[in-house]
């Protein structure tokens, strides 16, 4: 038997620390969903599928800024000396994943206002003809096109990964310190966005596509998360009893039910079931992937933050 | 170059919080913080327990990982013993040093930045010891260049047993404990 009594009780730090409350797991939710946006637009924009008619490509771009934006004030409301957010550049620090990550955010915009560009919408067009002007400038030159794909797929990548790098960086905290979170994030963010296509497109064809595509997507994610759980309980003592926070701990409820049931399997079930034709596309299935893909951020990161290196002297 | 460190002993102190007590003087911690605390550490079976008492604080690690994730360079090394400091006008409160810590050490102050143990660095840039170590009442604890094989600290190193907390979290703690 081990117990430590302490005299310290800092607001946040004590008993457990919580210093993220709902606004970073929020923003780690819309940063994978607009990389996984930027992925698919990037891809529908290399294989010319943004010439079809009614192409959510037009929408992607715009999605996309928007929830970037809601996601970085998000990042915003939490900081606790807001004032001096402009800290973050005036430098560059090559150790911090933040670092990384908040000027990643800065090179998105124009990757996303480029696409835009390609095929934007209408009210816009509307409200600026000379949008049109630039607009067909880029669709005039095919290289043009590409780039902005590229582009928009590395940078989707980029933010997608960065957003797990952000947490497995943290040795401190072991739930968070395992190689595989980076592509959890990544495919969960692209799963996500096949969902909101699926939900949002008014193109069949793209529909099917992304459909099928989020089935895949899932299913790497259920793989990856066996893979996380398998390496954590296959690490020290520290993480195996971080894992089991949300194996059968206090946060297992919300991680089995809502976030692999739920989010994961249920909609798996109905997509496939719409993909064979059995029954039609409707927006039930994306609806449980985005909740369970914002929840298993909340999971992750809550967890995360309760997990520590002396947790089995806590919890004994 | 100096490496200033901590050497604590563990059969000395009782707890009496006067090292708490002067840190919040000194430097003014707003009410309700703490940058240095008191753990009891019990440990065995009823009726053969051992207890242990010990005044913890930040441990100025050597491979800190609250300055390499900081990503305004408001965590930094100062250039005198290694300490580890925090930059208050550099600091926008993102919080990533605190999850950073393994020791929980840091905290936000009410004014928005993230604050921690400086080793008292302004008494020790003036040939004095940290406001902690200066008021101990058993003489418990050391304060000294880690570097020089002729210190008080290195010499207690040196004949006594003695552990850091959590070596395992990677991070070179420079605070050590008398067993």
């Amino acid at each position: 038997m081990q117990e430590l009594t302490s005299t310290r009780h800092n607001l946040m730090i004590d008993p457990n620390i919580h210093i993220w409350g709902w606004e970073i797991p929020v923003y780690l939710f819309l940063g994978g969903l607009v990389a996984g946006m930027m992925i698919i637009s990037g891809y529908l924009l290399y294989k010319d599928k943004y010439k079809e008619p009614d192409s959510s490509i037009g929408l992607l771009p715009l999605f996309g800024i928007i929830l970037l934006s809601l996601g970085m004030f998000t990042l915003f409301l939490d900081l606790e000396h807001k004032l001096y957010v402009w800290r973050m550049y005036m430098t560059f620090r090559i150790k911090s994943p933040m670092s990384w990550g908040s000027w990643i955010l800065i090179l998105v915009y124009p990757a996303l206002i480029a696409n835009l560009l390609i095929k934007p919408p209408l009210f816009l067009t509307k409200r600026f003809p000379k949008i049109m002007y630039y607009s067909s400038i880029i669709r005039g030159n095919q290289k043009i096109v590409k780039t902005i794909s590229i582009a928009n797929i590395s940078l989707g990548i980029g933010l997608g990964i960065y957003t797990g790098i952000l947490l497995s960086a943290f040795s401190a905290r072991p739930l968070w310190n395992s190689a595989v979170l980076p592509l959890l994030f990544l495919i969960s963010g692209l799963s996500t966005a096949s969902a909101l296509v699926h939900m949002i497109s008014k193109n069949k064809h793209e529909r099917v596509l992304f459909a099928k595509a989020d089935n895949v997507f899932i299913g790497a994610e259920l793989f990856i998360i066996l893979l996380f759980i398998i390496g954590m309980l296959s690490s020290a003592q520290a993480n195996i009893d971080a894992i089991y926070l949300i194996l059968n701990g206090p946060y297992a409820a919300v991680f089995w039910i809502f976030v692999v049931l739920l989010g994961l399997v249920i909609p798996l079930f109905i997509q496939s079931l719409s993909v064979l034709n059995k029954i039609s596309h409707t927006a039930v299935a994306p609806i449980l992937v985005l909740a369970g893909g914002l929840l298993l951020r909340f999971v992750i990161v809550n967890a995360g933050q309760f997990s520590h290196w002396n947790l089995s002297s806590f919890i004994k | 170059m100096a490496r200033f460190g901590m050497v604590i002993d563990t059969v000395k102190c009782v707890g009496c919080m006067d090292c708490v007590v002067a840190c919040k003087t000194e430097n003014n911690v707003p009410e309700g913080y703490n940058r240095d605390w008191i753990v009891q550490d019990v440990r065995g079976d009823y009726p053969t327990l051992n207890m242990e008492i010990r005044t913890e604080r930040c441990n100025h690690c050597d491979e800190p990982p609250c300055v390499s994730c900081c990503p305004c360079g408001a965590s930094h090394i100062h250039d005198l013993g290694g300490v580890v400091l925090v930059d208050h006008d550099k600091c926008s409160g993102c919080k990533a040093c605190i999850a950073a810590c393994p020791y929980d050490a840091r905290f936000i102050h009410p004014d928005g930045y993230a604050d921690k143990c400086t080793f008292c660095i302004h008494r020790v840039e003036q040939g004095l010891q940290p406001a902690c170590v200066s008021v101990c009442p058993t003489h418990c604890m050391y304060f000294g260049d880690l570097d020089d094989p002729n210190s008080e600290v290195r010499k207690l190193l040196a004949s006594r047993k003695n552990y850091s907390l959590m070596p395992e979290a990677g991070t070179k703690p420079q605070i050590f404990y008398l067993e």
